[in-house]
């Protein structure tokens, strides 16, 4: 897997895929914005301030999705110690905190209009915002360790966070049921014509995230390869002055 | 060699023989947890009926306060005269540092909470409908989930810029869903109302933690 | 002069530590032999300490290998090692002797014999009942040695023992570290003060930018700086 992952003749076909990639997902992208506030069938109660819910849960499928991958690349890390598994687990991690932040950022957007109040403790949207305050403190660990050892620091860190997640949905789901709040989205059997826009929508972000996943994994790479060259400079002139 | 439980037990030991020399520290702690109360009373008015129905949060987070202001000095001693290095270099396994750290931090905070709440106890005018063991049990599990995992992020802080506020921000996050057992609980046992749910996770949860903190540990000590 | 050359009991081959861009060791290939007292020489920044740490395992090297006794895990070796630095690694609170008596039971040394005499050996009274906090620097770093002695380790590892360290302790030192020498333990010792272990030292290791530059016997360098 991180052979293939670093193969060059992957990365060169990926150069050239890239703009068309890119043109695709955006046709994609438009096809399910398209689907989602035209096609898709006005929601009965909520109107069609309902339509954002094509937005906000596949944003947060996608962070799932993410944010397993970090749990992954970070417990391969621990075992292998390779280090494009922690540029993985980066990767994971920032792209999935974007999309967990695009779903709390039109959780409040929807519930606004719908019951007059910016927030609702339900708990998707509790549990999202859990998960969003243990990877945003991921980023802090990596932002702020002064260690050389930060990917292993980082790694111990995502299979705690990771190992948190069942706990915070089961504590948060019995909460709720305790003290039931309006549940975003509600619950029970969707309309057919709806799932089928939310996949719709969900493919395009999963491409769209897929993309940015790309770019920001190349991005780490080379950076990371332009440091191990100036490392290799320093080792092979020696210093003027000392540190 | 050098027995696990042994160094565990000789390491407390002497953790414990240093606090109670350098009283500084718990004196400092201890007034700070008293003043953590006073200003929780000044702040949630203990006459209001309301106050009292959200007693069991607010104790929770005095307890959380005093928590970390302790857990933040887990590590002072060994990293002044660099200590920590003759401890990595010595056949001791981390693990028996790790488990010997959570203990005396356990104790440490245990005492903060006792003084604190019999003073939340008076200023809130609290009764207890449901048994008082639970109770007991519910600050046994919740003080040591709060510890393992913030003794865990205190030696992880170590490695960063910015120790101090490195801790809680790492702490706090995991530990919401332990937070929230915590306070449910003991809500629940305030009202006569059963907390065996939340019993239950927070016993899984300390498990769980508890597990995987040791695991990892000297892949975090060692960490240089 | 030599009979057959004792085989190295500290070998390091090729050893590369970086910090991020900054190399602090770039190639350092060594061979140390049992029995012998080595003096690690060089300027600031030269790589000395992060040679000494990288023996003890506190650092783990980028690339290279280390065997040490023949083993490549420090882990497996590390109850024939002592390390002592220029911090005292003991707990200020405590007296000397509780400080060894801890660090003796982390060895899985039992009793308190071990630790009154390892501190005798290095000139300190064991019934002292003063917190090491409020020791001289000198008295201190004595009782740093008795620590790194503890467990009768074959290898000593010592980085600046002698910074601010009065004359008398530091000579001192030196006759414990040489006689421990005699009886056939490898010493190594970083320093600023190489005058000091003239006489002593077997052999000074010159340091530069991260690599061993030259090896002597004397205090004299043979090559240009």
């Amino acid at each position: 897997m991180i052979q293939w992952l670093n193969d060059a003749k992957l990365h060169d076909s990926m150069k050239k895929l890239f703009p068309i990639l890119g043109v695709l997902t955006a046709i994609l992208l438009i096809y399910a914005l398209y689907q989602a506030l035209v096609v898709a069938p006005t929601e009965q109660t909520m109107g069609d301030v309902q339509r954002i819910f094509y937005y906000h849960v596949p944003s947060a499928w996608t962070a799932f999705i993410l944010l397993l991958v970090n749990f992954g690349a970070s417990v391969f890390y621990l075992v292998t110690r390779r280090s494009t598994a922690d540029i993985v687990a980066l990767v994971g991690a920032e792209v999935g905190v974007v999309f967990l932040t695009v779903n709390l950022v039109t959780g409040p957007i929807w519930a606004r209009p719908v019951w007059g109040i910016w927030w609702t403790w339900d708990m998707r949207l509790t549990s999202t915002l859990v998960l969003w305050l243990i990877y945003v403190s991921y980023l802090f660990l990596r932002r702020f360790s002064s260690s050389g050892e930060t990917p292993l620091l980082a790694a111990a860190l995502a299979v705690l966070g990771a190992l948190c997640v069942p706990f915070v949905y089961f504590s948060i789901w019995f909460f709720r049921t305790q003290h039931p709040q309006p549940v975003l989205g509600g619950g029970g059997s969707i309309d057919p014509r709806m799932l089928h826009v939310l996949l719709i929508n969900w493919l395009a972000f999963s491409c769209f995230a897929f993309l940015v996943c790309w770019s920001r994994y190349r991005l780490e790479k080379l950076q990371r390869e332009v440091d191990a060259a100036h490392a290799m400079e320093s080792l092979l002139e020696p210093r003027e002055s000392v540190r | 060699m050098s027995a696990p439980a042994a160094v565990t037990r000789v390491t407390l030991l002497k953790d414990l023989r240093l606090e109670w020399r350098s009283k500084d520290a718990i004196n400092s702690m201890l007034f700070f947890s008293l003043l953590v109360v006073v200003v929780f009373s000044f702040s949630f008015d203990p006459s209001a009926e309301e106050s009292r129905q959200i007693a069991g949060g607010l104790i929770w987070v005095a307890f959380l306060f005093a928590a970390v202001v302790a857990l933040n000095q887990t590590w002072a001693r060994e990293i002044r005269n660099q200590v920590l290095d003759a401890y990595r270099v010595s056949p001791a396994p981390s693990n028996s540092l790790f488990i010997a750290k959570t203990l005396g931090n356990f104790i440490f905070v245990t005492v903060l909470e006792a003084l604190m709440t019999p003073l939340f106890i008076v200023f809130y005018r609290l009764r207890s409908i449901g048994p008082v063991w639970q109770l007991l049990l519910v600050v046994m599990v919740g003080t040591w989930a709060l510890v393992v995992n913030g003794t865990f992020f205190a030696a992880m802080s170590l490695r960063t810029r910015s120790r101090e506020i490195m801790l809680p921000l790492l702490l706090f996050p995991t530990s919401i869903p332990a937070l929230l057992a915590m306070v449910q609980a003991t809500t629940s046992i305030l009202s006569g109302e059963s907390a065996h749910f939340w019993i239950v996770l927070l016993v899984t949860y300390d498990l769980v933690f508890t597990t995987v903190c040791l695991l990892l540990f000297e892949t975090v000590l060692n960490a240089e | 002069m030599t009979e057959t050359a004792p085989p190295p009991i500290i070998t390091v081959s090729n050893l590369i530590k970086q910090f991020g861009r900054f190399a602090a060791l770039r190639g350092v290939t060594a061979e140390f032999s049992a029995g012998k007292l080595y003096a690690i020489l060089g300027d600031n920044g030269a790589g000395k300490t992060t040679l000494l740490r990288t023996l003890a395992g506190l650092n783990r090297p980028s690339h290279g290998q280390i065997t040490i006794l023949g083993e490549s895990k420090f882990h497996d070796i590390c109850h024939e090692v002592g390390y002592m630095a220029h911090p005292s690694l003991l707990y200020d609170e405590m007296s000397g002797m509780e400080n060894l008596e801890y660090f003796a039971r982390l060895y899985g040394i039992a009793g308190n014999s071990r630790c009154a005499e390892v501190i005798r050996a290095v000139g300190l009274d064991p019934d002292l009942l003063r917190p090491v906090g409020q020791y001289s620097q000198g008295m201190r770093q004595r009782m740093s040695l008795a620590r790194a002695l503890l467990n009768d380790p074959r290898i000593l590892l010592l980085d600046e023992p002698f910074s601010n360290v009065d004359l008398h302790s530091a000579k001192e030192m030196v006759r414990l570290l040489a006689r421990a020498r005699d009886n056939g333990r490898t010493v190594i010792i970083v320093t600023h003060q190489g005058s000091l272990l003239e006489g002593a030292a077997d052999e000074f290791v010159w340091m530069e930018f991260g690599k061993i530059v030259e090896r002597t016997r004397g205090l004299t360098r043979g090559l240009k700086k």
